[in-house]
């Protein structure tokens, strides 16, 4: 078994891309900056979100029955699984069912943690993954290795073999426009051939009984109202209380995530169209063994936007599939040594403890906080002993490399100077006291002490 | 469930939301909305250049309208397989309100009549009502019933991706293109 530091440290064997992977992933959290700067009242509006999902941790079961009832009277199927593989099982029964032998899925990180996907080809289904960055790694047989940019680690270069050896594109092709349009037509003829078409949840509401999911491509509609079976799988913690609460999330996710104001498609499932059929999965596979850890049921409130990875300094260098799990980065730190503590207990070390995390997290997750906790708890079952100085050179390791430390906090120091002021939303702020963002030092502590205590020579 | 019960944490009351903003200037909710649009490659067209738009678009394409004043090439009413939508270039339908803060439209089976209908459409133009813009998401939920049909939708640009090196492209599996008439 390899520790997360032995695969970082193969991915930092290729500096140059390594660069241009952290680079990448700085860029989107300096665009989600800049969004949030258009909302004086983000703050309070992280503080709402946060409240909101401690009282769904608090009522999760009551939420839950009464999304069941709600959902079951709007004419959904709604089905329970303890587990991954009771989960493949309930949808494999479902295609059974209809005799469905292909199907399209749009992103669903719940289906990766199953592994669905397997699952369902060993059956004999075909199912074709939609999402661009999800087809391309399931195309290269590769987990993904990030929650929202799943093919964030690769190269257009790569992307054009790729679909030059398996869609026949040109050869030596990898513009993004001509690639995306290739994809395109490839993936339609799979939309009208779909018999059934499976997506994710972001949020399931308790008092409509519906679920909302949110992309951009539009691939999980073209998905859903194309094929007669629609199926929806979901974690036991995406249930909300209310259509309103809605607002806040909404606003929340796509502005962490990308730093768009909000994701291009937000739709809202109710009913099963006329003549088909709609199913919702939700499953537990270890949340409420999760909920009853007092020092990390919080991690159960994520929304699942990837700003914790997008911020963090080991996951921009040393990549999602470094985690060897599911979720990766922060998130996934805290996530995964409660699933599997020999086995992922290392991650939980794989972070300089920076606080970055927690800082952007839209619902607040105390996530550096819970990695300590993690390490206590790693170390007091004895797994650290044999592995105590490897999983640490992780993060010595990039903290070593090239000044990265430095060049972080003058990256930050040039964003904040950057970013918009609140363009577009400002005028509409209705909730009192507009916060200014901080005065940002021009120069650093360093810097400072560079220039005023130079050694005479 | 037994197991939720015995593990969730004790209780933790749910907060209120706040209020919506007792004055607003329609043409602040408007500079915005446009603004905010345009960002996403969204266009727009005023209201009376339409009809012109449509009749230019080409005479072999398919085209649907759900406004009576423009008729399309395709009734939706012989429609009753959604493959059968597989080949429309153009379909302009209205929607019920716009939210100034992200530029996202509400449009539930009412305003769409088949929910893959604005996806699968190569084109799309949206009729929004300048009366029916509200500042945030906030006030969008208050004002539309997210159950009133089995499905809705906010639409906030054409399709996008940017799977690629992080390299924008416009029309990844839905429209290509969205215009937005604002009247
Ligand atoms: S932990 Fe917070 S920042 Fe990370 S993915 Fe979840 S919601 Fe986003």
């Amino acid at each position: 078994m390899t520790t997360h530091a032995q695969r970082a440290a193969t991915f930092l064997e290729d500096g140059p891309r390594t660069d241009w992977h952290d680079k990448s992933l700085w860029h989107v959290r300096s665009k989600r900056d800049g969004s949030i700067a258009g909302i004086p009242e983000w703050e309070a509006l992280r503080q709402l979100g946060s409240d909101i999902k401690d009282n769904v941790l608090s009522n999760l079961d009551t939420y839950l029955e009464e999304f069941e009832q709600r959902a079951t009277a709007n004419g959904v199927i709604v089905h329970w699984a303890k587990d991954a593989e009771e989960h493949n099982r309930i949808v494999h029964g479902i295609l059974a069912r209809h005799r469905v032998d292909r199907i399209v899925k749009s992103k669903s990180m719940l289906t990766e943690e199953c592994h669905l996907n397997q699952y369902l080809e060993e059956q004999g289904v075909e199912v074709i993954d939609t999402d661009l960055g999800e087809r391309i790694i399931q195309m290269r047989n590769e987990p993904p290795s990030h929650i929202v940019m799943p093919a964030i680690h690769l190269k257009k270069e790569e992307i054009g073999q790729l679909f030059h050896e398996q869609l026949g594109t040109d050869e030596g092709a990898s513009d993004p426009q001509y690639l995306t349009e290739a994809a395109r037509q490839h993936l339609r003829a799979k939309f009208l051939a779909a018999k059934a078409g499976i997506t994710g949840v972001n949020f399931a509401v308790a008092e409509t009984g519906g679920i909302v999911v949110c992309t951009n491509e539009g691939n999980a509609d073209m998905g859903v109202h194309l094929a007669p079976v629609q199926i929806h799988c979901m974690g036991i913690e995406k249930v909300i209380p209310r259509a309103e609460h809605l607002g806040v999330f909404t606003r929340l996710l796509g502005r962490s995530a990308t730093g768009q104001p909000i994701t291009i498609y937000t739709s809202h499932h109710h009913k099963p169209k006329p003549g088909g059929e709609m199913h919702v999965v939700i499953v537990d596979n270890g949340r409420t063994e999760q909920l009853g850890r007092e020092d990390f049921r919080n991690s159960l409130k994520c929304i699942r936007c990837g700003a914790c990875m997008n911020t963090c300094p080991i996951y921009r260098r040393s990549g999602g599939h470094s985690y060897d799990h599911t979720i990766p980065g922060p998130i996934g730190s805290i996530l995964s040594p409660g699933l599997d503590l020999k086995k992922h207990g290392d991650l939980a070390f794989a972070s300089t403890l920076c606080g970055s995390c927690s800082d952007v997290c839209p619902v607040k997750i105390d996530i550096h906080a819970q990695l300590y906790k993690w390490r206590q708890v790693v170390s007091e079952e004895g797994h650290l002993a044999k592995s105590k100085t490897i999983p640490l050179l992780g993060a010595g390791a990039v903290l070593s490399r090239g000044g990265l430390y430095n060049f972080m906090g003058k990256a930050a120091r040039t964003a904040l100077n950057i970013v918009p002021r609140a363009v577009v939303y400002n005028r509409f702020n209705p909730w009192g006291e507009s916060r200014e963002l901080p005065e940002v030092p021009k120069e650093s502590f360093k810097e400072w002490y560079a220039r005023t205590q130079t050694p005479e020579a | 469930m037994e197991g939720i019960r015995s593990n969730k944490p004790g209780p933790r009351p749910l907060p209120t939301l706040p209020p919506d903003p007792l004055s607003l200037d329609i043409d602040e909710l408007e500079r915005a909305f446009r603004e905010v649009l345009s960002a996403s490659k969204t266009t727009f067209l005023e209201p009376e250049k339409l009809a012109g738009y449509v009749r230019d678009f080409g005479a072999d394409k398919t085209i649907v309208s759900t406004l009576p004043e423009l008729g399309g090439t395709l009734d939706l009413v012989t429609i009753d397989d959604p493959l059968q939508l597989a080949g429309v270039d153009l379909t302009i339908l209205h929607a019920r309100l716009g939210v100034a803060e992200n530029g996202a439209m509400w449009l539930s089976e009412t305003e769409m009549v088949h929910r893959v209908l604005p996806f699968i459409t190569q084109h799309l133009v949206l009729i929004v009502d300048r009366a029916t813009l509200v500042p945030t998401m906030h006030a969008a939920y208050r004002r539309i019933d997210i159950c009133e049909t089995g499905f809705g939708v906010f639409v906030a640009g054409p399709s996008k991706t940017a799977d690629i090196e992080q390299s924008l492209v416009i029309g990844a599996h839905g429209p290509r293109s969205l215009i937005v008439c604002l009247r």
